[in-house]
């Protein structure tokens, strides 16, 4: 008997796609590439090479630039941690209101709030919304960028987290209650640890976005040493006014490390997985 | 243990009236089945009972303690939940041991209960896992467990077997009866299952509509139904209900076309509008007989140790059941006599005329 092969046969067509995949995927690795060497070339252009001798000068310059610097340990955290806090804590609860009540249309509600969200914090309103900051005072305030950010990514965020506080039934708040916890009690060993995946998802999503949120702050922080470290990428210009490579691309990996190394940790601690385990 | 008492128990939600005041007394140790199709109220009355639902009028009381309006941790009472709502995030023995850990029971004696009671419902090898890992019978037993492992005033049971598979449901079942015997506790069984409620209560209270319909053991439920709702929701297949007219001077009572001589019990007979007669007490002849009531055998259903033989009669189609394993070979033409002494009469309200 003779069997037949089932390798599948090298034809010309699966040579072309194969190719043309390198090639796709070269175009979207240059900038990563990019990425990678520039920082440590000090005569980077923009386009990507292998620099001749490795150096950490562009480092150097970056971590002596004070309003740099203060950006990215000061000002970037405290407007991305305290907007992740805010809308996480506000959302949360909001979710879990909108899934335990019986309101009717409770739906609709996250969806008129979140077309409203996409105009807040949307090119279109920024003049109402500079107006509005500066009329009761919170311009060139954290506390007012922070506030705007929320209100923009708020609806967002209480949908994702309504999908999460849904999974959870609600006869696992009244089991406990009938066993004799108390509300605090059944937050804290039943609905926090069940709902924890939804806070992280959200609380990294937020954070991600109020990290590389640059129109909101660059229109309302006017004082240098406020600005976040999105806006104080545009300052990295030299008197000519052309921009300064070499220092972009070390700051570059300054700022994308944070945040990717906070996410590692919490795809690492936490994963973003959520517990099986009820008949329905 | 204690007893329970509810009186005028009144819930509605928006428009519809899920209890419509309802009156029950139940005596310390007693297990009392809530009986009725879904929407009947049954589960919201459970739920008052927990709780959960807090009732528009009305009075519960556990033991001499008015309960109507207490948080559900201050009722002393344990509930398993349809869906067990055993915790995903905790393992078996923590879920178990939920219930002491919240009233602050020291881990030593924690530890010893969880063993105990989780040995006794043979999930003891269990208590490391998580209870995605386990068995539907498995995570039942669990939140069995996990019920009475605190000693509670009075057990409530909201369809506990309804998700398991029909071979699990009956060991389940046979269990529960066990545990109860054993544990003698004062109880609440929610179902829709009759053979659950049957088997397993003291009494059954029969729902529909937020109104009781009728309380008593499972045999005075099954031999003297309270009414037409009740006649035909007990018993499966349910009691054929059929039309019937008294002739007053005659004294008889005809009905599908066939009149029967009523000697002793024409009182009773002569104002009912309806008659139920059960499967079981109808037999099959294959020859004409006196009082029986001419059909056309529409299907016979051999289930094993009985048949279940469906027959036209007129308008009606009447179901009977034939017990032993041996499928009786019929004719088209059949004759169906009715146990004379074993009919119920219903008046044109629907109520039982005895």
């Amino acid at each position: 008997m003779t069997t037949r092969s089932r390798k599948p046969r090298v034809t010309f067509r699966f040579m072309l796609g194969t190719l043309l995949a390198y090639v796709i995927a070269i175009i979207f690795l240059l900038p990563l590439l990019w990425f990678i060497f520039a920082p440590f070339n000090d005569h980077a252009v923009l386009s990507a090479s292998i620099p001749a001798s490795l150096s950490l000068s562009n480092f150097g310059e970056v971590l002596d630039s004070d309003i740099a610097m203060r950006g990215l340990l000061i000002n970037s955290p405290i407007i991305g941690i305290g907007t992740m806090l805010i809308t996480t804590a506000v959302a949360a609860l909001a979710a879990f209101g909108l899934s335990r009540s019986r309101l009717p249309g409770r739906q609709m509600w996250t969806y008129v709030l979140i077309l409203f969200s996409s105009v807040v914090v949307g090119t279109a309103s920024m003049v109402p919304i500079f107006r509005l900051i500066f009329e009761i005072g919170l311009i060139n305030t954290h506390i007012g960028v922070i506030l705007v950010m929320v209100g923009g990514m708020l609806p967002s965020a209480i949908f994702i987290m309504q999908d999460f506080v849904d999974g959870v039934p609600s006869s696992y708040e009244e089991a406990a209650m009938v066993m004799g916890a108390s509300p605090l009690r059944i937050f804290k060993d039943i609905t926090f640890p069940l709902i924890r995946p939804g806070l992280m998802v959200v609380g990294i999503w937020v954070l991600i976005n109020a990290w590389g949120a640059f129109l909101t702050p660059y229109l309302l922080l006017r004082s240098p040493d406020l600005l976040p470290a999105s806006v104080t990428f545009y300052r990295f210009y030299d008197e000519e006014g052309s921009p300064q490579i070499t220092l972009i691309a070390a700051y570059a990996v300054l700022y994308t490390l944070p945040v990717l190394v906070m996410y590692l940790i919490i795809n690492w601690r936490y994963g973003f997985r959520f517990f099986g385990g009820i008949k329905s | 243990m204690a007893s329970i008492k509810i009186q005028k128990l009144v819930k509605t939600f928006g428009t519809v009236q899920a209890v419509a005041g309802i009156d029950l007394d139940m005596p310390d140790g007693e297990f009392v089945a809530l009986l009725g199709p879904s929407g009947c109220g049954k589960t919201t009355t459970l739920r008052m009972i927990a709780g959960l639902e807090v009732p528009d009028s009305g009075v519960i009381s556990i033991g001499d303690q008015d309960i109507t309006m207490s948080q559900p941790r201050d009722r002393d009472v344990a509930m398993v939940f349809q869906d067990y709502a055993l915790y995903p995030h905790m393992t078996i023995g923590e879920n178990i041991g939920y219930p002491l850990k919240v009233r602050g029971v020291n881990k030593a004696e924690i530890i010893r209960r969880v063993t105990d009671v989780a040995n006794q419902l043979q999930i003891g090898h269990l208590l490391e896992r998580r209870p995605a890992q386990l068995s539907g019978g498995q995570q039942q037993r669990t939140a069995l467990a996990r019920a009475v492992v605190h000693r509670a005033r009075v057990f409530l049971f909201d369809e506990p077997l309804s998700n398991l598979d029909a071979k699990l449901r009956l060991e389940a079942r046979a269990f529960l009866k066990y545990l109860q015997r054993e544990v003698g506790v004062t109880g609440v069984y929610v179902t829709h299952d009759q053979s659950e409620a049957m088997a397993l209560a003291d009494r059954i209270v029969v729902m529909s509509a937020g109104k009781i319909m009728q309380v008593g053991t499972p045999l005075e439920i099954y031999r003297q139904p309270a009414n037409q709702f009740v006649a035909a929701f007990i018993g499966s297949p349910p009691m054929n209900l059929l039309a019937a007219v008294s002739d007053e001077a005659a004294r008889t009572l005809s009905i599908a076309g066939h009149t029967f001589p009523m000697r002793e019990n024409f009182a009773q007979a002569s104002k009912a509008s309806v008659i139920g007669v059960r499967p079981e007490h109808l037999t099959i002849h294959t020859q004409p007989v006196e009082n029986g009531l001419v059909g056309k055998v529409y299907v016979t259903q051999p289930l094993g140790g009985e048949t279940l033989i469906l027959v036209h009669v007129g308008e009606n189609l009447i179901s009977v059941r034939v017990f032993g394993d041996d499928p009786p070979e019929l004719p088209e033409q059949v004759w169906l006599v009715p146990e004379l002494s074993r009919m119920h009469y219903f008046g044109e309200d629907g109520e039982r005329i005895s």
